[in-house]
């Protein structure tokens, strides 16, 4: 694998639960988006076997390398990667199999929510507006396995929050297999059934996100920070506490049954433990 | 107007100037692509020797085109035998050569254009099922439509520019080789600089509204691009 710093071995050896949503995390530079995109078939290992299903996708000892057009796969890119000269409809548009449907077109343009800027050019959107067509666009095709290479990095939190619903939605909608390149501990618990931690091309962990951290925060101290509600925000399901820690502001989200505990002013500490985060008052 | 103003000069020269850039707009296509994009040895070579029209002077180009074209030499007595029409001193002569002198000037700006499209785009055109055809004539070319207008134009005005490759290989003959460069030449040397600032005045004044055309079109594409 060719890095900034030169050329690093990048060796792995894992299986994809199908179905599920997986993701791939780990250092910058870990190699995390060059296997994505040798899944996707953008970039070609010396030697190497991908297989998806009964598929063989990659198999260098028997010649075989299969064009990213064959391989049955949405790619979310991080910039987005809209076509500038096309319109929100035509973005979609453009992914249509030639014998395909045109209807998914509307249904997906609803999904996201993005029917009233169907006919705008992707620079009139916003950034988060951007990244839901971009996702809309890998789907149009209905591909068995959805890979995203950090899609949420550049959103804000309350973006990157709804977009996490929206993968999730869909996720259970179409039922692809997703693999998904992110550095957030919150998304990895919030989307993943598994976890892959790579480093220095190596797969260095795997499992589910808690067994993954579990063992990871055992071998620290936890870690506890005191924060002074500066506002709350009450949702369906969760509340959103804004807490002034130190001097920055840290947005938190926060089980319902602390809509009557907390208050604005109010003093808290949080003890990291990773899987069950604890919450006491202060005063 | 002067009664000694001669309009075929200048009509010869907006000829040769279309002809050429039409042309060229379709040969420079897949070379500006291939070099954009190809991964091969010597590149450095074919690089080279596609600027070379840019440094050398157009006297040189000419003297190796008037040696091929002739008929005493291979190329041109091929060309004779087998095609019927001698490109020396000719219209078709005049058109192969100005093909050569203004090739990096409709290949440069179409492959910078190229590059300049980031390479994500390529790759969701590929991961959508589309071909490397499909994706050059659907994403790619449509967004270079600067690069090729100002490519088109850029060869345009250089090939009404032309003078000393014309002179070697065509000539003088009007109505044939007798482009305005060239009779803008005659007239100052026979004194008639009347006639002689009335082809320059025009040439003057039609490239530059050429020029302010496809500037102000250029920005109306950018701008509609910026979301404006």
């Amino acid at each position: 694998m060719e890095t900034p710093t030169g050329t690093m071995p990048l060796a792995v050896n894992m299986g994809i639960e199908l179905g599920a949503i997986t993701a791939l995390t780990g250092p910058s530079g870990a190699g995390k988006t060059t296997l994505l995109r040798q899944i996707a078939g953008l970039a070609k290992p010396n030697t190497g076997i991908i297989s998806y299903g009964e598929k063989y996708w990659l198999d260098t000892p028997n010649g075989i390398n299969i064009t990213p057009q064959k391989r049955d796969i949405g790619f979310v890119f991080q910039d987005y990667a809209l076509f500038p000269h096309l319109t929100v409809q035509e973005n979609l548009e453009f992914a249509l199999d030639k014998n395909q449907d045109k209807s998914i077109i509307t249904t997906i343009l609803s999904e996201i929510d993005l029917v009233s800027m169907a006919h705008r050019k992707p620079i009139q959107l916003s950034g988060g507006q951007q990244q839901r067509v971009a996702l809309a666009r890998a789907l149009v095709r209905k591909p068995p396995l959805l890979l995203l290479d950090e899609p949420l990095s550049a959103l804000d939190f309350e973006m990157r929050n709804s977009m996490q619903e929206l993968l999730l939605r869909l996720h259970s909608q179409f039922q692809f297999t997703m693999i998904i390149v992110t550095h957030d501990l919150a998304e990895i618990f919030r989307l993943a059934k598994t976890v892959i931690q790579l480093d220095q091309g190596k797969v260095v962990a795997s499992g589910s996100p808690q067994e993954v951290y579990t063992k990871i925060s055992t071998e620290r101290e936890p870690f506890l920070v005191i924060g002074k509600a500066i506002s709350i925000q009450i949702f369906a399901e969760h509340i959103l506490v804004q807490a002034l820690v130190d001097y920055k502001i840290v947005s938190l989200q926060l089980p319902l049954l602390w809509k009557n505990k907390l208050s604005i002013g109010q003093t808290f500490s949080i003890q990291f433990t990773l899987e069950n985060p604890e919450i006491t008052l202060l005063n | 107007m002067n009664e000694n103003m001669d309009w075929q000069p200048l009509w010869l020269t907006f000829k040769l100037a279309s002809i050429t850039s039409v042309l060229l707009l379709f040969f420079a296509i897949p070379v500006a692509y291939w070099l954009a994009f190809g991964k091969f040895k010597g590149r450095g070579i074919v690089e080279a020797l596609i600027g070379m029209p840019l440094v050398l002077p157009p006297s040189v180009i000419g003297f190796y085109l008037l040696l091929a074209f002739s008929p005493s030499y291979i190329f041109g007595s091929w060309i004779e035998a087998n095609l019927g029409f001698r490109l020396v001193f000719s219209f078709p002569g005049l058109v192969i050569a100005s093909l050569i002198y203004s090739f990096p000037f409709m290949v440069y700006p179409i492959r910078a254009g190229l590059q300049s499209i980031p390479h994500s785009l390529h790759e969701a055109s590929y991961t959508l099922g589309k071909s490397k055809t499909e994706t050059f004539f659907k994403v790619l070319l449509p967004n270079i439509k600067p690069a090729l207008l100002t490519a088109f134009v850029l060869t345009f005005a250089h090939t009404v520019g032309e003078f000393g490759v014309v002179l070697m290989i065509g000539g003088n003959i009007p109505g044939v080789t007798k482009v305005a460069s060239v009779a803008i030449y005659n007239e100052v040397e026979a004194l008639n600089y009347g006639v002689a600032n009335q082809y320059a005045l025009i040439l003057f004044a039609s490239t530059f509204a050429i020029l302010l055309i496809v500037y102000s079109i250029n920005n109306r594409l950018l701008r509609v691009r910026q979301g404006a």
